[in-house]
């Protein structure tokens, strides 16, 4: 018997049969002929939701395909090696590796060959992500174009009101030239409306993510990280649709009553933790292991802002769902309304996009944020081979969790790459820091 | 003269400190990659020079960055944190790649320095850049100003870029020595040449460079036989035993693209009217960083156009390990030399690169280079 009592997530299957949609509106996207485009999901997505498209986002395909190299190497390992066959360097991105690897082989995770877009569209984010497509296009033949991306700076540093609007403003145009740009390539008239409810969606759909991670401060936990990962997956996927603010408003009432009934998703919650940068998808089963000493993982800024939209409250001195922008009292009529509050929203609200950028003493305090109000005893900081993005400030993060008594674990590993991962010695590290904290085997 | 160069490399710390002495009314800033604008610097009396390693092994930057990060941002933060730059009034850097930007961050948490950040664009083809980074400088302008304590005039901007495009101008000339059948100066001086006017008062590597342009290198020889001429490209390079090296061994370095050599100087600032976008728009047009190279591939026309201006049989692609905005490019520019017939020869460097096992491999590039000669 647990501590806690425990049930099943009701918006489990809802959440995974909206996942499937996305891969099978691409499926019949590639088969009819009609129009694809791909770039990174991490990037404005709602802006080529002007056009009736399927999105393929190139960070949650690699996951996906790293997921199924447990059952079939060919997708983890089979992928990478057809990349570095056509002599790409072995130690850039996983998520890249496997989608030059897929594209190469002409293989699709989710059932025949590669689907080539129309066009590729990529903001650029952390060094590899305007890169990567630009290679995807090389090799696919289609047009290519980025959109720059360069974050507001965090809190800490004082930026000022001048440098932000300079950042908006070259956000903004570039939207603005960018639609000129894909309604020429695609040869089809770009929808303001269409557009412009992808904006209101996506800001929503984020916000109400945020919101969910919200409810995680109770103790227990309403969700761990293990689920998240299933649920945040539709804000990363789709979050520019209406299904997205759906699925969330649904999945925000359920962990609401969860948590009012002090419903747990680990019965024998004991100690609290969070994770730093993406898990390594191939063995998940890490997560499972904590649990055995009665710990769970209940977030991580990355979980949390991937897909959350997150504001800094200068009163409160914490981060807080961002308001989207009917929350905030604004309506947007005209596409230029639409490009300047979305870039808003990225520069401001995308926490985690902001952080590949900029480590340091931002992140720090961010990081410091989840801990006091997730009431967090320990973090296990993934020094991921496979991501640059997250990976910067890795180290640093360690030293400021250390100096200030709180208990981190590191471990060395790859989001994608199986080949950099050793589960022993993982396993091992965890063992020895459950003992540094005082914690047995239940 | 071209010694000079060689002699500010290998004491660049002495140098500094003696120049300080005699510039008391001066500030020094430290930056950490090419694309600083060293114009607003010289206008607001704040010396740039440029950080880079030691080449030495250390063992301070480990509890600081991650394995994966690329040896020449750990070979800089070594020298940070070892308080080599400690005559730094400041470190300074624009955004560039995440690894270097770690070094900073880093030498910023840990060294307590004052610190610039300039979030510079990074897709330069873009026309709504300039606007925007015409106004991020004016904003850098601004906090030098604040800091230096020194108001910047126009005038104090138009000497800034005179000192800086002179540098830029010479420079340039020295490399147009280097396309003759036996070039009057090696790839190894020409790295010590871009190197020192990175690390030291431009002012005074002015006088040095105009100097061996006018006097020393008219007539002369590098060496008596040139041997292959091969070109250069790649990650941050100033690895001067490899280049000797490569050098001795029948062939001569006759052109780069590097942020330590061509690319740090290629292109001078074009007249108008605001300085902020003159000074702007002069780094936007420069010979691209890869990670700056999008959405079209500008850097594969420029480097096909240097390798066959400067004549070469061959080019030797060289990356620092994990260096990710290298490696990104590494397939286009491999494919870009082969379509013009330039054969390539891949090697990636550490902060001490093993010479011996490399020289095996620049001699049996250099045998197929020479062999095809006979056919
Ligand atoms: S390195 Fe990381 S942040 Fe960058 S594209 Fe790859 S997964 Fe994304
Ligand atoms: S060598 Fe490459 S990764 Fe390293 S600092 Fe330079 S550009 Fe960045």
């Amino acid at each position: 018997m647990g501590i806690y009592k425990t049930e099943p997530l009701k918006c489990w299957g809802k959440a995974k049969e909206l996942r499937l949609s996305v891969y099978e509106g691409i499926k019949k996207a590639r088969d009819n002929g009609t129009m694809i485009v791909a770039g990174g999901t991490e990037s404005a997505i709602a802006l080529p939701a002007g056009f009736d498209m399927d999105f393929l986002g190139g960070e949650p395909y690699g996951a996906s395909c790293a997921f199924a190299g447990v059952q079939d190497t060919s997708w983890n390992r089979g992928l990478m090696e057809a990349s570095e066959a056509a002599s790409y360097p072995r130690d850039m991105c996983a998520y890249m590796r496997i989608g030059i690897g897929s594209l190469l082989s002409d293989k699709f995770v989710f059932g025949g060959k590669y689907p080539v877009p129309t066009f590729n569209l990529q903001t650029h984010i952390c060094d590899t992500h305007g890169k990567w497509y630009q290679i995807m296009s090389d090799i696919e033949g289609v047009p290519y174009n980025v959109l720059d991306y360069v974050p507001y700076e965090w809190e800490t540093e004082n930026e000022s009101e001048e440098s932000k609007r300079l950042k908006r403003v070259y956000m903004k145009d570039q939207m603005l030239e960018l639609i000129d740009w894909m309604e020429k390539v695609s040869g089809k008239k770009f929808d303001d409306e269409k557009f412009i409810n992808a904006v209101n969606w996506e800001c929503e759909s984020t916000s109400l993510w945020a919101q969910c991670c919200m409810v995680n401060q109770a103790i227990p936990a309403v969700m761990d990280e293990k689920m998240m990962y299933s649920l945040y997956i539709i804000a990363v996927l789709m979050r520019q649709q209406k299904a997205a603010v759906e699925f969330y408003k649904v999945l925000l009432d359920e962990l609401k009553d969860r948590a009012a009934r002090g419903i747990a998703a680990f019965e024998n919650e004991k100690f609290r933790m969070i994770h730093d940068s993406q898990p390594p998808w191939h063995s998940l089963q890490i997560f499972r292991y904590l649990e055995q000493f009665g710990a769970v993982s209940i977030g991580a800024h990355y979980s949390f802002s991937l897909s959350g939209g997150w504001a800094y409250d200068r009163a409160q001195d914490k981060y807080l769902p961002a308001l989207a922008p009917k929350e905030a009292g604004v309506t947007l009529s005209t596409r230029e309304e639409a490009c300047d509050w979305y870039s808003e929203w990225l520069l401001a609200y995308q926490t985690l996009l902001r952080s590949l950028r900029y480590s340091g003493r931002g992140k720090h305090k961010r990081i410091q944020d989840i801990i006091d109000n997730w009431k967090i005893d320990g973090m296990m900081i993934h020094l991921n081979r496979g991501c640059e993005g997250t990976a910067v400030g890795q180290m640093e993060l360690r030293r400021y969790l250390s100096d200030r008594g709180i208990p981190a674990l590191t471990y060395e590993g790859n989001l994608a790459d199986v080949r950099e991962f050793d589960l022993e010695r993982t396993i091992d590290k965890i063992d020895t820091f459950m003992e540094t904290v005082g914690l047995k085997k239940i | 003269m071209i010694e000079d160069f060689k002699k500010i490399y290998d004491n660049r710390h002495g140098y500094m400190k003696a120049w300080k002495e005699k510039n008391p009314d001066w500030k020094v800033l430290g930056y950490m990659c090419s694309y600083m604008p060293e114009e607003i610097l010289y206008a607001a009396k704040v010396l740039p020079i440029r950080m880079l390693g030691g080449h030495e092994p250390q063992n301070v930057t480990e509890p600081h960055i991650m394995g994966m990060f690329c040896p020449f941002c750990r070979d800089v933060l070594a020298q940070g944190l070892l308080g080599k730059y400690d005559y730094c009034d400041a470190i300074g850097i624009t955004h560039t790649c995440k690894h270097i930007n770690q070094a900073y961050e880093s030498l910023v948490l840990h060294r307590g320095v004052d610190h610039f950040f300039v979030p510079t664009p990074n897709k330069m083809q873009a026309k709504q850049a300039l606007p925007y980074y015409a106004g991020i400088l004016k904003i850098f302008k601004e906090q030098l100003e604040a800091w230096s304590g020194n108001k910047i005039t126009d005038d104090d901007l138009k000497r800034g870029i005179a000192i800086v495009d002179e540098n830029r101008r010479l420079m340039r000339q020295v490399y147009e020595t280097r396309k003759a059948d036996n070039p009057p100066i090696s790839g190894l001086d020409s790295m010590y040449m871009v190197t020192a006017s990175q690390m030291y008062d431009k002012v005074e590597v002015n006088k040095f460079i105009d100097e061996a342009l006018k006097k020393e290198l008219p007539g002369r020889k590098a060496k008596d036989d040139a041997g292959i001429r091969l070109m250069i490209l790649g990650s941050e390079d100033d690895d001067t035993e490899f280049i000797k090296m490569v050098e001795a061994c029948g062939s001569t370095l006759v052109i780069d693209d590097h942020c330590t050599g061509s690319r740090y100087f290629w292109n001078t600032t074009e007249p108008g009217d605001d300085l902020m976008s003159v000074i702007a728009d002069r780094y936007l047009k420069r010979p691209p960083c890869p990670i700056k190279d999008m959405p079209s591939r500008s850097r594969i026309p420029h480097i096909q156009g240097l390798a066959k201006e400067w004549d070469v049989a061959g080019a030797i692609v060289i990356q620092q390990k994990f260096c990710d905005p290298h490696e990104l490019d590494k397939v286009a520019m491999v494919n870009a030399l082969k379509a013009i017939d330039v054969p390539t020869l891949y090697l990636e460097f550490d902060v001490t690169v093993p010479i011996g096992p490399f020289r095996i491999r620049v001699e049996a590039f250099l045998e197929t280079l020479g062999s095809e000669d006979l056919f």
